[in-house]
């Protein structure tokens, strides 16, 4: 941790794709260092939060893989106000386990669902215009926007993450000891 | 004079014998180029390019180039580290490697060396090609999602096993792994669990039935060491193999 405190807050924003939150989970397992982290940093938009709109922020971190419109929307969101965009965790970086649905098509994965699985009542495939459409395929989010930074493992470790927000808000090079950097 | 016999490899000398090539040379010599597709007990397949490195100016793949007195071999430049990070991206993009599914996680060549080479990102855009399973094998399973086609499973059929049960098909990006079965099922072929070509697959595309999971998350082969250090995981599988046989 640097003790010399930046003049000027940076800020930092984060959403959840398609995910499962995890990677927001672990970014809270930092645990006590969250108090370090808001001398550091100001949260604009995030689940913590609980703002709605993202303003101009200098991080941005993206949890989970774009699979429907709203998922877009939101990344793209981001992308114009983040100064800096992070592809945190797996289902960021390549679509992860929501990507295994891709093996299948769209319409045999909602009838699969809503229609004919085991212990289905009320068969109906959910059509409220409120619902955001599903793409055909889930995405990782390099395919739709410019991602500056990636940060695998599913999810990154509470010490990754750390590290990385330490080194990049200090305008190091981002460097990981080997057991931190992980796929899974 | 057998001394004479020297390369150098990132400015070391490495000493080797007559019919070497440059990775039999640098394996023996306890230094690591990594690879995939090459395991020191078959013959070179060439056919995965992450041995690539720099000899004397040209690209070779470090498997099957001979190795000759007074080579100038650079393992360990951007350009060449860049390079094998692209070719792991393309075999990462081209399947479906899904790593937090996967039980070979931990334990998989292809993600050791992707660590190994600092990989942090697919860069390219996803094929998600749709691949099956075959199931069909009482003790074994095939996942053509984690095939990265590096041969050594048709290779140990052939030469070890005496069986020749895999082989690759098509071509370009339709090339597949074929099983030599009246059905091509992999249930109806002569593989057995014990086969030489079951061991040596270095991704999850081979796996035993009936176990999975074994090796908790921080005990996994690659989980602290880097690959450079603990090996191949047909190595390592053979290690373990004498060692259970030893006792």
């Amino acid at each position: 941790m640097n003790d010399a405190v930046p003049e000027k807050k940076l800020k930092l924003a984060t959403a959840a794709l398609c995910g499962c939150f995890g990677c927001h989970m672990s970014l809270l397992d930092i645990d006590e260092r969250i108090l370090k982290l808001v001398e550091l940093v100001e949260f604009d938009r995030t689940p913590l939060t609980d703002i709605k709109a993202v303003g101009n922020c200098d991080i941005g971190l993206i949890e989970g893989g774009v699979a429907n419109t709203e998922n877009v929307e939101v990344l793209r969101d981001f992308r114009r106000h983040c100064k800096v965009l992070v592809a945190f965790g797996a289902c960021a970086v390549n679509g992860g386990i929501p990507a295994m649905r891709n093996q299948f098509d769209l319409q045999d994965c909602l009838q699969e669902v809503y229609l004919d699985g085991i212990g289905v009542e009320n068969p109906h495939i959910p059509d409220d215009p409120e619902i955001p459409l599903l793409l055909d395929k889930v995405h990782p989010v390099h395919e739709v926007v410019k991602i500056d930074y990636f940060l695998p493992g599913c999810p990154p470790s509470a010490d990754t993450i750390w590290i990385f927000l330490n080194e990049l808000i200090a305008g190091e090079a981002i460097t990981f000891p080997y057991s931190l950097i992980h796929y899974d | 004079m057998s001394s004479d016999k020297k390369f150098k490899l990132d400015g070391k000398d490495i000493p080797f014998h007559d019919g070497d090539t440059i990775m039999d040379a640098v394996l023996r010599a306890g230094e690591y180029i990594p690879h995939l597709c090459h395991n020191p007990e078959f013959k070179p397949n060439g056919s995965c390019r992450v041995c690539v490195v720099d000899v004397d100016g040209r690209h070779m793949s470090a498997c099957t180039l001979p190795a000759a007195k007074n080579m100038e071999v650079d393992n360990s430049s951007e350009v060449i580290l860049d390079q094998r990070r692209s070719l792991l991206q393309m075999l990462f993009v081209e399947g479906n490697h899904i790593c937090p599914a996967c039980e070979k996680s931990g334990a998989c060549q292809l993600q050791a060396v992707a660590y190994y080479t600092r990989m942090l990102s697919p860069h390219f855009t996803h094929f998600f090609p749709r691949r099956s399973i075959d199931a069909s094998h009482p003790d074994i399973i095939f996942y053509f999602n984690r095939c990265i086609l590096c041969g050594l499973c048709e290779r140990a059929s052939r030469d070890v096993d005496g069986k020749n049960v895999f082989s690759i098909s098509g071509r370009g990006i339709n090339s597949k792994l074929v099983f030599n079965s009246p059905t091509g099922k992999l249930g109806d072929s002569a593989l057995s669990a014990t086969d030489k070509a079951v061991s040596v697959c270095p991704v999850g595309a081979i796996l035993p039935k009936h176990k999975g999971y074994e090796d908790p998350i921080g005990e996994r082969l690659y989980d602290t060491k880097p690959i450079s250090v603990v090996g191949d995981v047909a190595a390592n599988h053979s290690a373990n193999d004498s060692s259970r046989n030893g006792d």
